[in-house]
């Protein structure tokens, strides 16, 4: 992945290029995506599964959002979005032909590359999932570079649950082992429940031959990590998405900092065992 | 075809217990199976056995008024259901349900805890093993109050 054309920030990175809106499809009822479209054909939008862009609302603002289409697709850019604030709300009210800024691809991404070879385990918590979709893509499409792929996933309820369809296709599955749990478990929901860290002691990976990414809400990060090294995990094997709020995206601005890392540009990507003093620090 | 001491040695709850000990259970333990939909016990009914699963699904649910059961749990293969019958009143706080047909070994409450009063290693080892079990889902209980995947968490 290294070398890629990192095509909306070939002139000034902080000039963002205008996409289409392609598609908006609701995910949940506060989640939607955005499936974008580049204004100038300019051979696809390259990225690597993890990293993010910053997306800018016009007259509002502007947010980082992972990335979460497909890499091998360069022709859709794809953004799931959660409606948290102001501009994720005006975010969330366009349709389809409306005009969105873009500067990215930023930040470092998932090590699908020094997975080959091993089993992966991939630890998704709520919208957790929408950064870790790329890298499942990436997996899928290179499924026989890898041994086992697990992905496992939780979230609030059943109503929570992000890419329903494309979640039953993977179950579907022979080569891919998906388990789902939702924290409160009402009206017909016959799965797991209970919190996701709970699948981890019975997932299928071979700890001395994997790789473990993990997304999600930072609590749930953390205790995703004690089960991983519980189960024998090295923690220089497992990976974590940090979030931070992130203004340049280009490690300037400072405000993403977290202690001595930039977020945007060390991160959004980290080795547990680079950050891991960090995690339970109340000033950080 | 296994017995039902093999079974036992098998399950992770009794990984590593004495081959004696094994011996004492085996006395209180019996097979069940359990069809989907089964309600194995209800929330008040006394509490008299627990269950070590095999294979297949079951739901912890709570009936909450005006809202139906809520699932607050499920128990998967190689996990335990049930320790009420530890400590009294001896009555469930909720009820069971099974998810998917379940295969169990059922061991009789009244009677282990006749055998742990005889025998103090044993009720130790049963005590220390429940705790263990207790500890891991007090831990996943204060995760899910923390509502991590909410909005403003």
């Amino acid at each position: 992945m290294k070398g890629r054309k990192m095509n909306a920030r070939r002139s000034d990175p902080m000039l963002p290029q205008p996409f289409r809106v392609a598609r908006v499809q609701r995910e949940t009822f506060d989640t939607f995506t955005l499936n974008l479209e580049g204004l100038k054909d300019n051979g696809g939008f390259k990225f690597a599964p993890g990293q993010f862009n910053m997306l800018y609302v016009f007259g509002v603002g502007e947010v980082p959002i992972s990335i979460s289409g497909d890499p091998t697709n360069g022709d859709i850019l794809v953004h799931t979005t959660r409606v948290v604030g102001t501009v994720t709300t005006a975010m969330g009210k366009l349709k389809q032909d409306d005009i969105i800024g873009v500067r990215g691809p930023y930040g470092t991404h998932w090590p699908v590359e020094d997975a080959r070879g091993k089993d992966v385990v991939i630890v998704a918590g709520g919208i957790g999932l929408a950064p870790l979709r790329p890298a499942l893509y990436y997996l899928l499409e290179h499924r026989d570079k890898y041994n086992k792929v697990v992905l496992l996933y939780g979230t609030r309820t059943k109503e929570d649950i992000l890419y329903r369809r494309e979640l039953e296709q993977w179950r579907a599955r022979f080569d891919l082992e998906v388990h789902v749990t939702v924290d409160r478990g009402t009206g017909n929901w016959r799965g797991n429940v209970g919190v996701v860290t709970a699948l981890i002691p019975k997932a299928p990976f071979d700890p001395e031959n994997a790789i473990a990414l993990v997304c999600g809400p930072e609590i749930m990060m953390r205790f995703t990590v004690l089960e991983l090294l519980k189960r024998g995990l090295p923690e220089e094997k497992i990976y974590l998405s940090m979030e931070r709020n992130m203004k340049c995206g280009i490690g300037l601005c400072g405000h993403c900092q977290f202690g001595p890392h930039f977020t945007c540009k060390d991160g959004p990507v980290f080795p547990y065992n680079r950050i891991k003093d960090l995690l339970e620090k109340r000033e950080i | 075809m296994k017995t039902i001491e093999n079974i036992l040695a098998e399950h992770p709850f009794f990984k590593g217990l004495e081959p004696k000990y094994l011996k004492i259970v085996v006395g209180c333990a019996s097979n069940v199976v359990f069809a989907p939909e089964q309600i194995i016990y209800r929330e008040g009914d006394p509490a008299d056995r627990f269950f070590l699963i095999r294979e297949g699904k079951i739901g912890l649910e709570i009936n909450v008024p005006h809202k139906g059961p809520v699932t607050l749990q499920t128990i998967n293969e190689g996990e335990i259901l049930g320790w009420s019958w530890l400590m009294p009143p001896y009555k469930w706080r909720f009820t069971s349900r099974v998810y998917e047909r379940t295969r169990a070994i059922a061991l009789d409450g009244a009677c282990l805890r006749k055998k742990c009063d005889e025998d103090h290693a044993l009720g130790y080892e049963f005590y220390k093993r429940f705790a263990d079990i207790i500890v891991q889902r007090l831990q996943a209980t204060r995760l899910q109050l923390l509502d991590v995947y909410g909005v403003h968490s």
